[in-house]
């Protein structure tokens, strides 16, 4: 059986219904372990995409690895998992190594496909310019999901709920505040995202990039240089020590293709170089490709995008 | 105030990518080695500003060969105290963790750091797997870090947002953009560090939870469907009806 633990205390991410959808290909029986103040409705949608059953402790906020580490190596040997499952986020980097160690299971960190026939699960390396086949040696496997990897699935119905509670200690970390922009999407999650970089020769032109992200119901995102001299947020910052991303759709305004940003966004599904120099290197990584001026283009596409928005829907 | 910052040798991140033995061995012929850019820049350059306001004493420790000593010394030129290398090639997270965190339980470290990941494994595990071996709290991927007396007061990026986030010593940190400026060493540091303490130890046993198999080069892309600028329109159609991305 694999054990699945969900992070519900910022609402149910696509990344959780990938994890569980991945844990339901692993095997028919799939917990699911969650805490905070999860609501009834964001269970039933677990239950959806393959949780046979759900476990909620409810008197533990879920932002200390400690105390989580504690919780989930518990029901993972009372319930004998065979493979404790991750979303590779925020939550699992934390959580996923600490409890490797309490169960002594080797962790497939940032998995991104089901496992091969010879149990081995492939997972980027050197920052994207690679894959490594990784085996666990243990009995007990750990894998976290690489977000977008792998797509959830609805195959399950009703799961039955069961609150839990025990002693899992102390929090050792307080949890002071949580800052989250409003409305804007979550870049690791996007499954579009439209970036640029110093091609935009200002942070003051970002609002065409805004408008077409908008159009697009895209993130935001830009090259290193751009937020190195603070015209764009650090966390917008793709590339190979920037977040590494792999949306669907990954626009490209005005970026070069530098190795290091390549690194970054190399996982996307399709490309799409938007730039003046025509031996950009980005182009020889791109599926489509516009020779043209950032200034020119933008307002184009973010119209052509408008008017096929009017059309389809 | 005693730091720890926990430095791995990555390749430098203009290196090209390849592999011998049968995609089993990583190619490092002609490869220019660095420290890992989150160790360095982010993790190291913070401890040296800590020490710097609140005063202590910065040990960098790797787990690697005599090959490592390298970088080593460009850390302690950029400031570090002293080094230490457990003296053994890093065969996976677990083994790497075992032996930092059996170096580090008697060492009285208020604080760990660790970079947010090695540009080369990208696992995101050592730091987390060190404190649990310590039984001490964790912080992830911390883009900035301050601290008053025994507290740590940090923030870290949370899907889309950042979380302001308190705990005392002794506590083990992944660092993440956004913590320090890279700092370059200056000649009086590289002269310095050449006479800094650079201290050996034996490994102790430890498993290996993961094995590395085989790898592989993400296969080159079809050549790029060049659209004419002025119509995006048709570039449209092609994200909708061939890639089917919109």
């Amino acid at each position: 059986m694999v054990l699945v633990y969900i992070t519900t205390q910022h609402g149910i991410a696509k990344s959780a219904l990938e994890t569980v959808s991945y844990a339901r290909k692993l095997a028919e029986e799939v917990v699911v372990l969650t805490c905070g103040s999860a609501s009834a409705k964001d269970l039933e949608i677990l239950g959806q995409y393959g949780a046979k059953s759900i476990l909620v402790n409810r008197s533990i906020e879920g932002e200390d690895s400690q105390q989580l580490a504690r919780l989930i190596s518990s029901y993972a040997l009372s319930l004998k998992a065979e493979t404790v499952m991750f979303s590779h986020d925020f939550i699992g980097k934390g959580v996923a190594p600490r409890v490797s160690v309490r169960l002594k299971a080797g962790l497939v960190a940032g998995a991104i496909s089901l496992p091969e026939a010879d149990g081995s699960i492939k997972i980027n390396v050197f920052s994207g310019k690679a894959i490594a086949f990784v085996k666990v040696n243990s009995p007990v496997k750990i894998i976290s999901l690489l977000p977008n990897s792998v797509a959830p699935e609805i195959t399950g119905a009703n799961c039955a709920v069961e609150e839990i509670s025990g002693d899992v200690g102390s929090a050792a970390i307080k949890v002071l505040s949580t800052k989250k922009p409003e409305g804007d999407i979550a870049l690791p999650e996007a499954e579009l995202v439209v970036s640029a970089g110093r091609g935009m020769k200002g942070p003051e032109n970002w609002g065409m990039i805004e408008n077409l992200a908008k159009e697009l119901g895209a993130a935001t995102a830009c090259s290193r240089p751009v937020a190195d001299i603070g015209w764009r947020p650090h966390h917008e910052h793709v590339g190979q020590t920037g977040v590494a991303i792999r949306p669907n759709l990954y626009i490209a305004i005005g970026i070069s293709g530098a190795i290091q940003h390549l690194a970054g966004v190399n996982g996307s599904k399709v490309i799409v170089v938007v730039n003046t120099d025509k031996e950009a290197p980005f182009f020889k990584a791109a599926d489509y490709g516009v020779i043209g001026d950032a200034f020119d283009v933008i307002p184009r596409l973010t119209e052509a995008v408008r008017k096929f928005n009017a059309e389809n829907n | 105030m005693k730091i720890l910052v926990c430095i791995s040798k990555s390749p430098d991140t203009t290196s090209k990518i390849s592999f011998i033995q049968d995609n089993k061995v990583f190619d490092e012929n002609g490869v220019q080695f660095i420290v890992n850019p989150y160790d360095e820049w982010y993790a190291l350059v913070r401890a040296l500003e800590l020490k710097e306001t609140l005063g202590g004493q910065v040990t960098i420790i790797t787990v690697g060969t005599a090959n490592d000593e390298a970088i080593m010394r460009k850390a302690l030129a950029i400031g570090a105290d002293e080094a230490v290398r457990i003296d053994a090639e890093p065969k996976d997270a677990y083994f790497t963790a075992s032996q930092i965190a059996n170096f580090a339980k008697d060492g009285a470290f208020d604080l760990i750091l660790t970079g947010k990941e090695t540009i080369n494994y990208n696992g995101s595990q050592v730091g987390g797997m060190i404190s649990e071996m310590l039984d001490f709290p964790f912080i992830s991927l911390a883009s900035k870090l301050e601290v008053t007396g025994t507290t740590v007061c940090a923030e870290r990026e949370i899907a889309g947002g950042v979380q302001v986030i308190e705990a005392n010593f002794p506590l083990v940190i992944s660092c993440s953009k956004g913590m320090a400026e890279q700092r370059i060493p200056n000649m009086r540091g590289i002269m310095a560090a050449r006479t800094k303490p650079l201290q050996v130890v034996s490994p102790i046993n430890s498993d290996e939870l993961t094995s590395y198999v085989s790898y592989n080069t993400p296969s080159s892309k079809a050549a790029v469907k060049i659209i004419d600028a002025s119509n995006m329109d048709e570039l449209v159609q092609l994200l909708h009806s061939e890639a089917k991305v919109i």
